[in-house]
């Protein structure tokens, strides 16, 4: 019952398809756990222009499995949160979207080319922010957009101009030319998402944009994105552990938990699921059984830490 | 040729990345003329009283020159790896790799960079050269020879660098091995004595190392009268083959940093 609730209104809606890979998740609402076991074999109905497909894509680490036969389709043009706590396999999924890992089994298109069968392709139609700090303290904001510009390929004749272009739109002209390590953490990230943006990707990937920033910092950086959104239509995919930025920005978002993607839909449309009532973190409680804070281990708290410190 | 030409523009967007860095950062270069200056001023001041070592007619300071300068640039490229790590700790290397240049152009412009800190190291040398009243060669041709070997073995000793940081993957480790394989790699070279002198053994194992290769060319261009004993095509030719080797292995590897 809920299982088709949730169906309907994610095809109503025509964001998301909302695909599951178990069909026994009306059993499961409340604990909330679905995995694999009985892959679900409905073709997706969305045509081939989605910005991001996959289908049952899994990826293990020894005997942990990271993802797991994670189905789901971002629709071109779309601001697609995914949200779940440290260890979630949020990063994993980004790593394999992004080509820097293949995945065990499983396929994923991203722009229309599949990552594992095409990887040149993706990466010349994607933007990536990752988690950890990416831009060079040691060179200034100019020279980390002048690196970027050249390793995506932007035309030597539109480079310069593209650059100043993206120092103005991200609030950075005055700090063009001083060195990253003197930057603001916001600004940092600012100028990072300018570094993804420069070769106008069609997909926008961002690994916890905010994390570690302070909540001024993080509306600023929720401002500009919504900015570039707009300007350039470019479908963005960003991973949060705060329900705070999944409202702000997502249209469409999907809770990850140990691999699995557990819910997808509208911000609103989840929380009316919940409860009249509901809150993100409502929702995240109910379909987890856990709090979003839960999890993690040495690895995702160090790196976590480290971002935090590298960035204040 | 326009394939090429986007190729090199991917080679030099790291290169030039690191080249800025240091020009923002000079102070690197510079302490690391510490150590070729206590090599010669020290080291070759007292070994130069041994007058039973076959240098080949020269004064055995003039013979260390080039095996020193070999030894700062190969100190510089063997510790490469370690920035790698460094910037897969950061994220660098992650956006590096999503993007849609070639992993060998990555691979190949760390390389580059490498050459332009060792041909800071070749200055240095030069200028302790002239301090000390050694015949160097100035001929165009000598010093662009230089210049080429020097890339070379930077080039060559970075990447090797690179393979070790993708096998190994942290730090620690890579500080571990890095000091293993420094010290073996001067030792069993012609850096500091002559092919000549060591017992079998060592110059079987020196005739395998690339070092030796890139000395003996230096010898032959750096000093005046100065003659390689095993033909500059033979150290040309071990030199550009082991760097293109081990180039193609990194840009195999390199991905790994990420996983």
């Amino acid at each position: 019952m809920a299982m088709a609730q949730l169906h309907s209104s994610g095809a109503a809606l025509g964001v998301a398809a909302v695909l599951f890979s178990n069909g026994a998740l009306s059993e499961t609402y409340g604990v909330s756990r679905q995995c694999p076991g009985d892959p679900y074999k409905e073709e997706m109905t969305t045509g081939p222009m989605s910005a991001v497909r996959t289908i049952e894509l899994t990826k293990r680490f020894g005997g942990v499995t990271a993802v797991d036969a994670v189905s789901l389709e971002v629709p071109a043009g779309q601001l697609f949160g995914l949200i779940g706590p440290n260890g979630a396999g949020k990063s994993t999924l980004i790593k394999i979207l992004t080509t820097l890992l293949s995945p065990t089994r499983g396929r994923a298109w991203v722009a229309g080319f599949d990552v594992t069968t095409h990887p040149h392709e993706v990466r010349r139609r994607i933007g990536y922010v990752p988690q950890l700090l990416s831009a060079d303290g040691a060179l200034t904001g100019y020279e980390n957009l002048l690196v970027s510009a050249r390793l995506y390929g932007v035309a030597r004749a539109t480079q310069e101009r593209r650059i100043h272009e993206a120092l103005d739109l991200m609030g950075l002209t005055d700090a063009g030319r001083t060195l990253v390590r003197a930057y603001s953490g916001g600004m940092i990230r600012r100028l990072e998402i300018a570094q993804g943006m420069l070769h106008r990707p069609a997909v926008l990937f961002m690994d916890e944009p905010t994390v570690a920033l302070d909540p001024v910092a993080r509306r600023t950086v929720w401002a500009h994105v919504r900015e570039l959104r707009s300007l350039f239509g470019t479908t963005m995919v960003l991973t949060t552990h705060y329900m705070e930025e999944v409202e702000a920005l997502c249209e469409t978002v999907a809770i990850i938990h140990q691999g699995c993607i557990v819910a997808m839909g509208a911000p609103t449309e989840l929380k009316a699921q919940v409860s009249a009532d509901a809150n993100l973190d409502d929702v995240f409680v109910r379909f987890t059984g856990a709090s979003i804070e839960a999890g993690g281990g040495y690895r995702e708290v160090r790196r976590a830490r480290r971002t935090a410190q590298a960035l204040s | 040729m326009t394939r090429l030409s986007a190729f090199m523009r991917y080679v030099w967007a790291v290169a030039d990345a690191e080249i800025r860095k240091l020009r923002h950062d000079p102070w690197e270069l510079l302490t690391r003329a510490v150590q070729p200056s206590l090599w010669l001023l020290v080291f070759g001041g007292v070994m130069g009283r041994v007058r039973e070592l076959p240098t080949g007619g020269f004064a055995y300071v003039d013979f260390l020159v080039p095996g020193i300068l070999a030894q700062s640039v190969l100190f510089v490229a063997i510790f490469y790896g370690i920035s790698i790590i460094w910037e897969r700790d950061l994220g660098i290397l992650q956006k590096y790799l999503v993007s849609p240049a070639p992993r060998t152009a990555l691979v190949l412009g760390k390389a580059v960079s490498a050459g332009v800190r060792g041909l800071s190291q070749a200055v240095i040398v030069y200028v302790l050269a002239l301090f000390l009243g050694i015949a160097t060669q100035f001929r165009p041709g000598a010093i662009l020879g230089v210049i080429i070997l020097i890339l070379l073995g930077s080039a060559l000793f970075s990447t090797l660098s690179l393979i070790v940081a993708c096998l190994v993957k942290t730090r620690e480790r890579f500080m571990g091995i890095g000091q293993v394989l420094t010290m073996p790699i001067f030792f069993a070279s012609n850096a500091i004595y002559p092919l000549s002198l060591m017992p079998t053994w060592l110059r079987t194992i020196s005739v395998a190392n690339p070092l030796t290769y890139q000395v003996d060319g230096l010898r032959a261009l750096m000093l005046q009268g100065g003659a390689s004993a095993l033909s500059l095509e033979l150290d040309f030719t071990v030199l550009v083959g082991t760097t293109t080797l081990l180039v193609l292995l990194a840009a195999g590897l390199y991905p790994r940093m990420v996983t």
